[in-house]
């Protein structure tokens, strides 16, 4: 649905975005994910033909940007940083104009206002004037503003950016429906927000791919042991964090105990593995040895720590072995 | 075109739900009347003396009310009005971040062009109207010629999309609406006062700078007389402040 090949933007002293190349599969979610200053909204406004790239070429929907802007823009419904509302406008009529430059006129206009308006929640704010919303609000009328038209391919910029808790939610909820019928991508710095409504990851650090992958693809690639956290506790009061390391290091299996912390007569334990599935043997180990099993759970290796890994090397190919090692440590 | 009336509507719209259109409106018909005033009671009371003294000059409506308030209106509305009408266009859309909408909706930069620019020309036409109520005064009581002052109006409008459309690119230069405006009143002072060279020089380069002045083409119409070369030059100003309107909006691109 979406190309980028080799897409480039120079401004006249730096290179915002170089040579990034990426694909995305229809119906898909993307998570666009950089440090600020990455280069994200500059390829974004590529993809939406705002800004034209300076070398690289990029396809939406199989038009090229530069060649066939407008079939692109017919097929894009954008939601940029700050959504771009007017203040002197009320909600609806905001949407009838925006529905209007889309192409959108009589009948289907007023049944996709009433639609999106629905959708992501604004039925309420319908008659108020744009610049009296709150943010939440005004995000969610941007929003609705780029599904107006119904369009194959979704481009959000921040969308969650400005929203308290509940509204987040919301907000993921409703890109998460939009998926399937639409192709996403959705560019954040939040990183629970990629894991949670993003199938596929593209991270970019200083305008260059770093990499690109499903989520699941790159938790595993960084993780590449399984790692398991356990806090355990003395039966009477006192506890001795090396006879308990000790104890768990003699389960077969197990390359590397860590204790994390201990308090009063309870520690937790990092406990890593290669390969094997050592949790049962290392619960039985803890109640044989006569202490209390507190807690046992795998140890997700977050995308936080990924994408940090990713992001502070210095080149690409370096971040990703860093990523692996830094695992494996 | 439907994209375009799209966007003159919207700026009409907008123009009307802020107190600007109106603040213009009352301004102008404050200023156009005393005009008016001044104008007609100067013609009455020359009329009484002449009447007093048993000469007996032809007295004209025409020539001698409604031209120099045809003269009147187009510095007032070219000087005063003109830089206030286009100086938001562009640069409020800038400042929002809605320019960001229009750009990636399906539609040309020309026909956000000029559904602006039909929007600005719209109001302007709004301020013009006022001075119909007055004129029509002179056709209860008196009996001057409506196609003088019909061509006058055509002037009236042309001169003012001209500028309307120099006005219309300077907004597009920065996302500042004071800078725009202020740039705008020196660029339309400045074309209004290019001719004066013509008082005391005749060479080529004088005469090129006074033709490119808005005022001299502006005199045929006012006397009634519709010349196609002054029709062609103010045609001519709007065809190039929209180009290069399309120019700049193309260049923020390039560079943003």
């Amino acid at each position: 649905m979406i190309t980028a090949k080799e897409l480039t933007k120079r401004y006249a002293r730096t290179t915002a975005v170089d040579q990034i190349t990426f694909e995305v599969a229809k119906g898909q979610i993307v998570g666009f994910l950089g440090p600020n200053g990455a280069g994200k909204t500059t390829t974004m406004r590529m993809l939406t033909c705002f800004l034209p790239p300076s070398a690289g070429t990029a396809t939406v929907a199989g038009f090229d940007v530069l060649e066939q802007p407008l079939e692109v823009k017919k097929r894009i419904g954008y939601l940029p940083e700050t959504p771009p509302i007017y203040p002197e406008m009320d909600t609806s009529e905001y949407l009838k104009f925006v529905g209007k430059l889309k192409g959108l006129s009589g009948a289907e206009l007023q049944k996709r206002v009433d639609y999106v308006c629905d959708r992501c929640a604004i039925a309420d704010v319908k008659s108020k004037l744009l610049g009296k919303l709150s943010k939440g609000y005004r995000q969610r009328v941007g929003l609705a503003q780029a599904i107006i038209h119904n369009p194959d391919v979704l481009i959000l910029d921040e969308p969650t950016a400005g929203l308290d808790p509940k509204q987040i939610n919301e907000t993921r909820d409703l890109i998460r429906g939009l998926a399937g019928d639409h192709t996403i991508i959705l560019s954040t710095h939040i990183l629970p927000e990629v894991e949670q409504t993003c199938e596929q990851v593209i991270i970019i650090n200083k305008g260059k791919l770093v990499a690109t992958d499903s989520v699941r693809n790159l938790q595993a690639r960084a993780r590449g042991a399984e790692a398991v956290v356990l806090e355990v506790a003395g039966r009477n009061g006192n506890l001795e964090p090396a006879t308990v390391q000790q104890k768990l290091e003699q389960v077969s299996g197990v390359s590397r105990v860590l204790c994390k912390n201990q308090v009063d007569s309870r520690a937790v334990f990092e406990v890593e593995s290669k390969g094997a599935f050592v949790r049962g043997d290392l619960a039985r180990a803890v109640v044989d040895a006569g202490w209390d099993l507190n807690e046992l759970r795998p140890a997700a290796v977050s995308l936080e720590e990924i994408f940090l890994q990713l992001t502070q090397s210095e080149s690409p190919a370096e971040a990703v072995q860093a990523a692996a090692e830094g695992a494996q440590q | 075109m439907r994209n375009a009336l799209i966007i003159c509507r919207k700026e009409l719209r907008s123009y009307f739900v802020s107190p600007v259109a109106y603040i213009l409106l009352i301004m102008f018909g404050l200023i156009f009347g005393y005009f008016f005033w001044t104008a007609l009671t100067y013609f009455t009371l020359e009329g009484m003396e002449m009447q007093m003294r048993g000469q007996m000059y032809p007295m004209n409506l025409n020539e001698q009310v409604i031209r120099p308030l045809l003269q009147n209106v187009s510095f007032v509305g070219c000087l005063f009005f003109i830089p206030i009408i286009t100086m938001r266009l562009f640069a409020e859309e800038k400042r929002n971040g809605t320019i960001e909408l229009l750009v990636t909706s399906p539609i040309r930069d020309m026909e956000i062009i000029i559904g602006k620019w039909l929007a600005a020309l719209a109001l302007y036409s709004c301020i013009l109207l006022l001075t119909v109520l007055n004129f029509a005064f002179l056709f209860r009581y008196g009996n001057p010629d409506w196609k003088p002052l019909a061509i006058g109006f055509l002037g009236l409008l042309l001169q003012a999309g001209a500028l309307l459309a120099v006005g219309t690119f300077i907004s597009t230069l920065t996302k500042n609406q004071i800078i725009a405006a202020t740039v705008t009143y020196g660029v339309v002072i400045l074309l209004w006062v290019l001719d004066w060279v013509s008082q005391f020089e005749s060479a080529t380069w004088a005469r090129v700078l006074s033709y490119i002045s808005v005022v001299p083409h502006f005199n045929s119409f006012v006397r009634g007389v519709l010349d196609s070369k002054d029709a062609v030059f103010y045609a001519t100003v709007i065809f190039l402040g929209l180009f290069l309107t399309a120019r700049s909006m193309e260049s923020l691109r390039w560079r943003s």
